[in-house]
């Protein structure tokens, strides 16, 4: 008991360390965007106020600031999980896309089942177009070297045209430029349908459900074989073949699993909030943001949870900043300053930097040696 | 002209500190006009350090510089070469498609107006390779010639640009012995034209036979200034090491025993889908050593890779104790009874961003030993580290430690823990100690005779060889991609084997 009581401190102590310096970066990036704001002549004060109590104000903007998280957590994780094995999954959006169209068609299609076993036929659909989509880039990389962002970027463009297709033929609510609603059955709990707090929210039982995926995917990597020889792949893929470990077979597994996720959080967005897909003129930005969300959370899930919390509220925020008469871009900047910092190690370089210098002047000062 | 005693190059008082070590501690190193200078000590002695500060690649915390006399400071390279200083690195800086002439010529090229003057390039090189009596082709491109050419072209380039000093860092590291004794003979034909010459080295042959004086530095800190004529061998190696140290290694007869690895007809690929190993065939027994000897790049590396599954073989076959494990995973070949200390602990033996203890497990992550349930058994893994970490006196403050903070001999301890621990029938020990200074290097050899004694088979490479004699039962010498002869360690020399890894046969039939 105490050993595994050891164990969990252990983790929770590196995970804290692995999110520190992000955190600072984003402490850091808040100050700038005051400055910014209070160069433009208004108030940092007000600004921040109504960035914050409009995500967080009450229950059902805190529920719609949810409802982003949830779709962040899984795309953030996507990249993150991807990342972990030295590959830069930017095709989040495609598997997305694909997870949406599949988890629609799933949820229309079968009709008439008992609704936990049709939920749950649904997410998995979506999860499987996702991770099939993903699945594919890593087995060309691995089976000709192609390099998985090209190929993930054009698996994008596929999954967009493929998705309009579907939408606009097989799936089509005629007359309509969407698809057809999924049955009742394929719906997500809402938390409003029992809890009168959350009237006005359209949070359901996605964020458990991606909490606990990252869950999954933190004991995954971590603590299992499986995670083992991913990382290890991504570190050092010349030790791997070494250890006798086929970097070729892990990366394929990795694009899967990575893409199950992404996927994932398509059909939760389908059976939780939009209900059905419409025909899009463009890239969502669900996936895109991912690759922020696991920048800024250090690709460690646990910090993924987090950092999706984060963007969550200055998506949901921004816009309340608008009415108190402050450009909403303020939010889009203060976005890309923590990226800027997150990106550019920039804490953790003047962190070491001082800590050397700091040794040094201590070593020379006692005159010592070694 | 050695006799001349005025002094080219004086550093004086030099630190220079990196966090958590002093690297160079109050240095004073004087180099007089006209003599070969050798800087030794271990790795880590800080020897490069200096010279990297006299080269203008580090700046001193403290202490001065004089050129001929004059003050300088030094401040990145471009300084150090119009000062006369030029520097030969260990690991050459040659463009290899480029001609020679185009590689010394790199960075200060004739021009006529606006474009290069090649033919009066190729004149100035030829002129240049006469004058010092290096021999070099100008039109062969570097990627064609043999390192020692190489190391030619690096000599002649700092020339080029009129170094008046030069340094060369571990120049022998590469060469055959026939190659050493040629360097031998370039540099004092330099140093009678009025050339200086620092070199650093670990070698303490070397030091013997090249240099007029040598300059021992132990942990930062100068030890003493000697002349060369006037020391040993072994005054020399206990100043450098600070102890006594014993260069015979000790074994008894070999015992073999029935074979365990054996190769047959093998050919594999290089990377450039050249052929590097052309029909080899080995035999290793238990209770012996074989060491293969050869320079670098006669397809020693590929041979290894093929026989551990990291290579494909195209023809032949490899068998361990009687099982044919040609082109299995390596996965499979490690269960078969290998254990493996790849040439490269950083590329190939450790996980540099692991821990320790995730690093104690490589190659047997998959073993049942390891398992709890669906996942890990990550204390006992942390344990296993620890019984690994004391036995073989690993030096680090815990098993959590990430591998890339460790020295290079605590790596390559933790790498030999692992492998020995699984307790392999046959051992492959690819260069176990390049790099590492001799307390570390005693230590892998005794581990080697160890698993010799234990009636294990032993397969080493390596490109000393010193090592290669020292160890070795038998000894198979590889050259183009073919064992030329195989000989018994006891009836060979230097001289023999030194024929043989230049492709020559030996005379004697054994």
């Amino acid at each position: 008991m105490e050993n595994r009581l050891d164990e969990i401190k252990n983790s929770a102590k590196n995970t804290l360390k692995e999110i520190l310096y992000p955190l600072t970066a984003i402490v850091v990036s808040f100050l700038a965007g005051a400055i910014l704001v209070y160069a433009f002549g208004n108030s940092p004060k007000v600004a921040y106020k109504a960035l914050f109590l409009g995500a967080l104000g009450d229950l059902n903007k805190f529920g719609e600031t949810l409802v982003t998280t949830t779709t962040l957590i899984l795309t953030g994780l996507s990249v993150a999980f991807a990342y972990k094995c030295g590959l830069f999954n930017i095709g989040a959006e495609g598997q997305f896309i694909m997870g949406s169209v599949a988890a629609v068609w799933i949820g229309w299609a079968l009709e008439g089942l008992p609704p936990s076993i049709h939920v749950l036929l649904t997410l998995l659909a979506g999860a499987l177009a996702g991770g099939i989509w993903a699945g594919i880039v890593g087995w060309l990389k691995a089976k000709v070297g192609s390099h998985e962002v090209i190929n993930s970027i054009m698996m994008n463009y596929i999954a967009l045209n493929l998705s309009n297709y579907l939408i606009m033929t097989v799936l089509n609510e005629p007359g309509k430029a969407f698809s057809f609603e999924i049955a009742p059955t394929a719906k997500l709990w809402r938390f409003s349908q029992s809890f009168e707090q959350f009237k006005y929210s359209r949070l359901h039982i996605g964020i458990i459900i991606a909490i606990f995926v990252a869950l999954v995917a933190y004991y995954l990597l971590n603590k299992t074989v499986t995670g083992y020889e991913i990382r290890s792949v991504g570190f050092n893929p010349d030790a791997s073949e070494y250890g006798g470990i086929n970097v070729k077979r892990n990366i394929v597994l990795a694009m899967l699993i990575s893409g199950l996720f992404s996927g994932l959080a398509g059909a939760i967005h389908t059976a939780g909030v939009q209900y059905r897909v419409n025909n899009l003129f463009g890239l969502t930005g669900y996936g895109f943001d991912g690759i922020s969300v696991a920048l800024v959370g250090n690709n460690n899930p646990i910090g993924v949870i987090l950092s999706a919390l984060l963007f969550g509220v200055l998506q949901k925020g921004g816009p309340m900043m608008q009415i108190e008469g402050i450009p909403k871009e303020v939010v889009g900047i203060i976005q890309g300053i923590i990226l800027l910092f997150v990106a550019s190690n920039f804490v953790r370089v003047m962190v070491q930097r001082y800590k050397e210098n700091k040794e040094i002047r201590a070593q020379l000062k006692k005159g010592e040696v070694k | 002209m050695g006799n001349l005693l005025s002094a080219v190059i004086e550093m004086k008082g030099i630190s220079k500190s990196f966090p958590g070590v002093k690297a160079n501690d109050n240095i004073n190193l004087t180099v007089n006009e006209g003599e070969i200078h050798v800087l030794l000590g271990e790795n880590g002695a800080g020897k490069s350090t200096l010279m990297n500060i006299l080269y203008g690649l580090y700046t001193p915390d403290e202490g001065e510089i004089f050129v001929k006399g004059k003050k300088v400071v030094i401040s990145n390279p471009n300084v150090a070469i119009s000062l006369g200083i030029g520097m030969v690195h260990q690991h050459f800086m040659l463009v290899p498609p480029f001609t020679v002439a185009e590689n010394i010529i790199l960075g200060s090229e004739p021009r006529k107006g606006l474009s290069l003057d090649m033919n009066r390039a190729i004149e100035e090189v030829l002129e240049l390779s006469k004058k010092y009596e290096l021999k070099v082709d100008p039109n062969a491109k570097v990627q064609d010639i043999t390192v020692g050419m190489q190391q030619r072209v690096e000599i002649l380039k700092t020339l080029y640009r009129g170094a008046e000093i030069l340094i060369l860092d571990e120049p022998t590291a590469v060469l055959t012995p026939q190659e050493i004794k040629e360097l031998g003979i370039i540099l004092k034909s330099l140093v009678s034209q009025g050339k200086s010459i620092i070199l650093i080295t670990h070698k303490l042959k070397e030091v013997m036979s090249m240099s007029d004086k040598v300059t021992i530095i132990r942990s930062g800190k100068v030890i003493d200034t000697l002349k060369t004529s006037e020391t040993s061998i072994e005054e020399l190696a206990e100043k450098m090491v600070g102890r006594k140290v014993s260069f015979a290694v000790k074994k008894d007869d070999a015992k073999i025993g029935k074979p365990i690895l054996q190769v047959k007809g093998l050919k594999a690929l290089d990377n450039r889908g050249l052929e590097a190993v052309k029909g080899v065939d080995l035999e290793v027994r238990s209770g012996e050593i074989l060491g293969i000897a050869g320079v670098d790049g006669n397809g020693q590396n590929e041979l290894i890779q093929a026989i551990t599954g990291l290579r494909r073989t195209e023809k032949g076959q490899v068998l361990i104790n009687g099982k044919d494990v040609t082109n299995l995973s390596t996965k499979e070949i490690i269960d078969s009874g290998l254990g493996y200390i790849p040439e490269d602990r950083h590329k190939r033996g450790l996980i540099l961003n692991f821990p320790l203890y995730e690093n104690s497990i490589l190659g047997s992550q998959r073993s049942k030993k390891f398992k709890k349930g669906i996942g890990m058994d990550y204390k006992k893994i942390r344990d296993y580290a620890k019984k690994l970490i004391k036995e073989f006196d690993v030096r680090t403050p815990s098993e959590k430690v990430f591998a890339k903070s460790l020295s290079g001999g605590n790596q390559q301890k933790m790498i030999i823990a692992r492998e020995l621990d699984r307790d392999p029938v046959l051992l492959i020990a690819s260069q176990p100690t390049r790099g590492l200074d001799v307390g570390a290097i005693e230590f892998v050899h005794q581990r080697l005779i160890e698993q010799r004694n234990k009636g294990k088979a032993v397969l080493l490479v390596s490109l000393e060889l010193d090592e290669i004699m020292d160890l070795s039962d038998r000894i198979a010498v590889m050259y183009d991609g073919k064992i030329i002869d195989t000989v018994n360690a006891k009836e060979t020399n230097e001289l023999e084997l030194g024929i043989m890894m230049a492709g020559g046969r030996s005379e004697k039939k054994h």
